[in-house]
């Protein structure tokens, strides 16, 4: 099956990475852990433009920026330079930002992901290091506001843009490709993508070969797969109704789900881009083969190596190596207990009950998952009340054992399960010969009633057969 | 008290009075000075004086009083570029050169005037008004290190720093009769000077003679990595202060004494060239066939740098604030309001030069011309040791003269500008006068050869009795 694309969307998208747990911003030895700070404590001359002060390099920022390109398996260039972009802004202190315009650190890769029709390949352009500028913070509503607030405890922060072709097809697809991104710098453990502002998306989209239109400063996944339905959406009637796409800048009112321009026209700025005087070029290919070295397993390896190592299904395997964190989990287990049994208890139960309650895997040890899988392997609970247990911990913490022993999960041995079935035969003549006239369906009924005696604690396959074997008499 | 102390002067009195005295008598003269070459003195020279006088503070240049250019960042201490614009800001932190300095025991005086972010060859573009060249007030002290370079010829500090982009330095240390060192680029750290062109500029000091001159530069010189352009190669400028010239080869780019040289410059530029033949040194010609185009390179490089570097100064962080209806009103009047004409014409200049479409005609092929002149120097510096030429190619002229038209200014910097795009040290040194108004001859090194130079420009000194002239007294 090969998708038709129909409308002739292209997307290609610009993502600020920030390098947000490095120890210092990209350009002095400020601390880039300011989330929490209050106004302006975070900085020093040098992020605060003050006259006189000069930038300098951030040797793990480059470090993890051709980490990121060979990651997205890009070519990392000879010598890299950075240049200026200048533009007025209260946000930017020196009036222009930093940042790299034709040697970007890394170039030319891609990225594979799941497309509408199979594995579909996103071409990646460049990835450069930049600054981020500070943040504005508007005395109440934009409109209304009296004065505007500035705080730089954000400028300076290392970022890296990382921008694709225009290869991704709809709004599906564009978000498979920025979980896959998230997916990857998570393993490069290069930032902490729950903090806020830690990715933020540009996306250009074209319908049907004609101008693209850019949506800027969009924070979330799922923002930019809103945003960008609704642009196809926006210029695919704009065209039925015989206008024309402009090419422009659009912002994305997330609350209403609407793209709104913003009036500037492409091409209107003129950054005046030119060789930032006070860095050096500076030669990095040597820094390269010590880099990939050190460069972790990746998703896609993870995956496979997962599936030939452990024997467990590929849809186990994407499922664990989807979210680094649950892979390393799984793997502590798989060396606990057979990996195929753990694979489907780490992959479908643990990880469906977290997700339902929107929690990381952190929320879980390896050591309790191990006590519950082995609780049902030596037959001492039932699948059932494994999950209960499971669920319980979750909610309410405690250990398995005090779980199992609370709510009286150990399972029943077989000669009462043997009594209850003789009872439930005897207490139920109508649906046993229901059964035995050929009514399958009144088997269930019958196990149902032995489970109740049970209060659960029997095996329902077991008393099944047990019943099926009665009633064979 | 005896004016024109040199280093070892002014440790002397210190020994026989004390530093609190020696500081005391400087801030005394400065109150009285007519030339206007301060821009604020310092409340703090007073105290580290006496923490001298205790012993507290040590150091090579302990109690010694220096001055400093007004656009090198001097914690707690104004710090203005003679710019409105920065009016009242005061960093909180101290120039690599000054932290420096601190530690060496230095006292610092005050700040110096200036062209205004260093943008002239007059000091005529400060905020503050012209300082007055001490050898005739009716003329400039050059530019645009102009305060600095007057205030050691009027005896008001001993030494002083300036920077240097394109001859800011050397220009003011001819026109007032002082010695004036550019370093080669990387060997001082610019952290905390306010950038005009950083790709062009050093820091580099001014004094009454050549051993001040590397005394202080011992001190300033150096590795600071927080300037990505500074180089780690360490120079001993003392022991290069060495009375020996023999076997020095000259080379004396014919392009320096082109059109419009004033006479009595070149005769005593030729004067100084013949007394090293006599002392044991040899010259010859050369030709530096690209120098007729680094002016022009020079500039187009300067202003783009600046039109980005001056980018920052828009009232919203520090300094004065125009209002406006909104942010880019209020920055815009706040630039025309507060940056002087010749600023703003550089601005202009420089963003024009920068932008699409005009790149490649101007800071492009500006770009490819400084690689021209560079390769003028390599050459040279493969056959001769140092060149020799005019600092200046005509003496301080009158206050007002130049004004008008900022061409015929620019035209002045013809012999100073392809050091800064080669980025070689050099250094202008007393070498008679024209008219009774100084000469400098300039001295040109190879990178990072500031030992040789020092060498060439301390014989001459110990040989002639040239640097001795003070204002009023003319040799």
């Amino acid at each position: 099956m090969v998708y038709e694309n129909p409308d002739g969307v292209m997307v290609g998208l610009e993502v600020h990475v920030q390098l947000n747990n490095l120890n210092t911003k990209m350009f002095c030895g400020c601390s880039t852990q300011y989330h929490d700070a209050e106004p302006n404590t975070h900085v020093c001359p040098v992020c605060m433009g003050l006259p006189g002060a000069l930038p300098v390099i951030n040797k793990r920022a480059v470090e993890s920026a051709i980490k990121i390109g060979m990651a997205l398996n890009c070519e990392v260039v000879e010598q890299t330079q950075f240049h200026r972009k200048n533009y007025y802004y209260p946000d930017l202190p020196k009036g222009f930002q930093t940042t790299q315009y034709d040697f970007p650190i890394v170039g030319n890769g891609k990225v594979v992901i799941e497309g509408e029709d199979g594995e579909h390949v996103v071409r990646i352009t460049r990835a450069h290091m930049e600054e981020d500028p500070g943040k504005l913070i508007h005395m109440g509503s934009i409109e209304k506001s009296k004065g505007t607030l500035i705080d730089y405890n954000r400028s300076g922060m290392a970022l890296i843009e990382i921008v694709s072709e225009p290869d991704m097809r709809s709004p599906k697809e564009a978000r498979r490709y920025l979980d896959k991104l998230r997916n990857i710098l998570d393993y490069l453990d290069v930032f902490n993508g729950d903090l806020e502002g830690s990715m933020r998306v540009d996306a250009n989209v074209s319908v049907m070969g004609g101008q693209r239109a850019e949506v800027k400063n969009i924070s979330s996944h799922k923002g930019a797969e809103r945003a960008i339905l609704y642009e196809i959406m926006r210029q695919k009637n704009l065209l039925r109704r015989g206008g024309e796409v402009v090419m422009e800048t659009r912002h994305f009112d997330e609350a209403r789900g609407v793209t709104i321009s913003m009036r500037t026209k492409e091409g209107e700025h003129d950054y005046r881009y030119f060789p930032e005087p006070d860095l050096v070029p500076m030669r990095v290919s040597d820094w390269a083969p010590a880099i990939r070295e050190e460069l972790p397993e990746l998703p896609d390896a993870k995956r496979a190596r997962l599936i030939s190592e452990y024997d467990i299904t590929e849809m186990h395997a994407k499922a664990l190596t989807s979210d680094i964190r649950v892979a390393d989990f799984y793997e502590v287990v798989a060396a606990a207990i057979d990996p195929r049994v753990a694979g489907t208890w780490v992959a479908d139960v643990l990880k469906g009950e977290l997700n339902y309650r929107d929690l990381s895997v952190d929320s879980f040890t390896t050591d309790d998952i191990i006590e519950i899988i082995k609780l049902v392997g030596e037959d001492k609970v039932t699948e059932q009340s494994a999950v209960d247990v499971i669920r319980t911990i979750l909610d309410n913490g405690g250990t398995p054992m005090e779980v199992v022993t609370e709510k009286g999960l150990l399972k029943v041995k077989g000669d009462v399960v043997t009594e209850a079935v003789s009872e439930t035969i005897a207490e139920n003549e109508a649906a046993v010969q229901d059964y035995l006239g050929g009514a399958e369906k009144s088997l269930n009924f019958l196990v149902g009633q032995v489970m109740k005696k049970t209060k659960g604690r029997a095996d329902a396959r077991q008393a099944r057969e047990l019943l099926v074997e009665a009633l064979k008499d | 008290m005896t004016k024109w102390l040199s280093i070892s002067d002014v440790k002397e009195k210190i020994a026989a009075t004390s530093a609190e005295e020696v500081t005391a008598s400087y801030l005394e003269l400065i109150g009285k000075s007519s030339i206007n070459g301060y821009t604020c003195t310092s409340d703090g020279a007073l105290d580290t004086a006496k923490m001298v006088d205790k012993g507290e503070v040590a150091g090579p240049l302990a109690g010694v009083p220096i001055a400093i250019k007004d656009n090198i960042s001097t914690k707690g201490l104004a710090t203005t570029c003679s710019s409105k614009i920065l009016e009242g800001y005061v960093p909180p932190y101290d120039a690599h050169v000054i932290e420096r300095l601190k530690e060496a025991g230095a006292v610092i005086l005050g700040k110096t005037n200036m062209d205004e972010f260093a943008m002239g060859t007059s000091t005529e573009s400060s905020c503050y008004g012209v300082t007055l060249n001490p050898w005739d007030h009716e003329r400039v002290p050059g530019g645009s290190s102009g305060g600095s370079a007057a205030v050691v010829a009027a005896g008001e500090a001993p030494i002083s720093l300036g920077s240097d982009t394109g001859g800011s330095v050397r220009c003011p240390a001819a026109f007032c009769g002082v010695v004036g060192l550019k370093p080669t680029y990387g060997a001082v750290s610019r952290y905390g000077l306010i950038s005009y062109a950083n790709s062009l500029e050093q820091i580099g000091p001014m004094a009454t003679c050549v051993g001040d001159i590397a005394a202080v530069m011992d001190v300033i010189g150096g590795y600071d990595a927080r300037d990505s352009t500074s180089i780690d190669k360490k120079i001993d400028h003392q022991a290069a202060l060495v009375d020996d010239v023999k076997g020095l080869k000259i080379g004396v780019p014919d392009e320096y004494f082109g059109e419009g040289v004033d006479s009595g410059t070149e005769k005593a530029v030729w004067d100084a060239i013949n007394k090293y033949e006599e002392m044991g040194a040899s010259w010859e010609n050369v030709s530096m066939p690209n120098t007729k185009y680094a002016l022009a390179a020079y500039y187009t490089i300067a202003m783009s740098e600046a039109s980005s570097n001056l980018a920052r100064f828009d009232g919203t962080r520090y300094g004065p604030r125009n209002d406006g209806e909104n942010w880019h009103v209020m920055a815009s009047r706040t630039r025309a309001e507060n940056f002087g004409k010749e600023v703003q014409r550089r601005i202009l200049l420089g963003t024009y030069a920068l932008s699409a479409g005009y790149q490649d005609k101007y800071y492009l092929k500006a770009l490819q011309v400084r690689t021209l002149v560079k390769q003028d120097f390599e050459r040279a510096f493969a056959n001769f040791d140092v060149l020799m030429a005019p600092t200046m190619p005509l003496p301080a002229f009158k206050i007002g003269e130049k004004v008008e038209d900022p061409l015929s200014q620019y035209l002045t910097d013809v012999n100073t500008v392809p050091m800064n795009l080669a980025g070689v040290p050099c250094i202008s040194v007393p070498c008679g006068s024209s008219d009774g108004l100084p000469v400098g001859l300039q001295i040109i090194g190879n990178h990072f050869d500031e030992a040789t130079l020092i060498r060439a420009a301390y014989s001459f000194e110990k040989n002639t009795d040239h640097n001795k002239a003070r204002p009023g007294e003319v040799a």
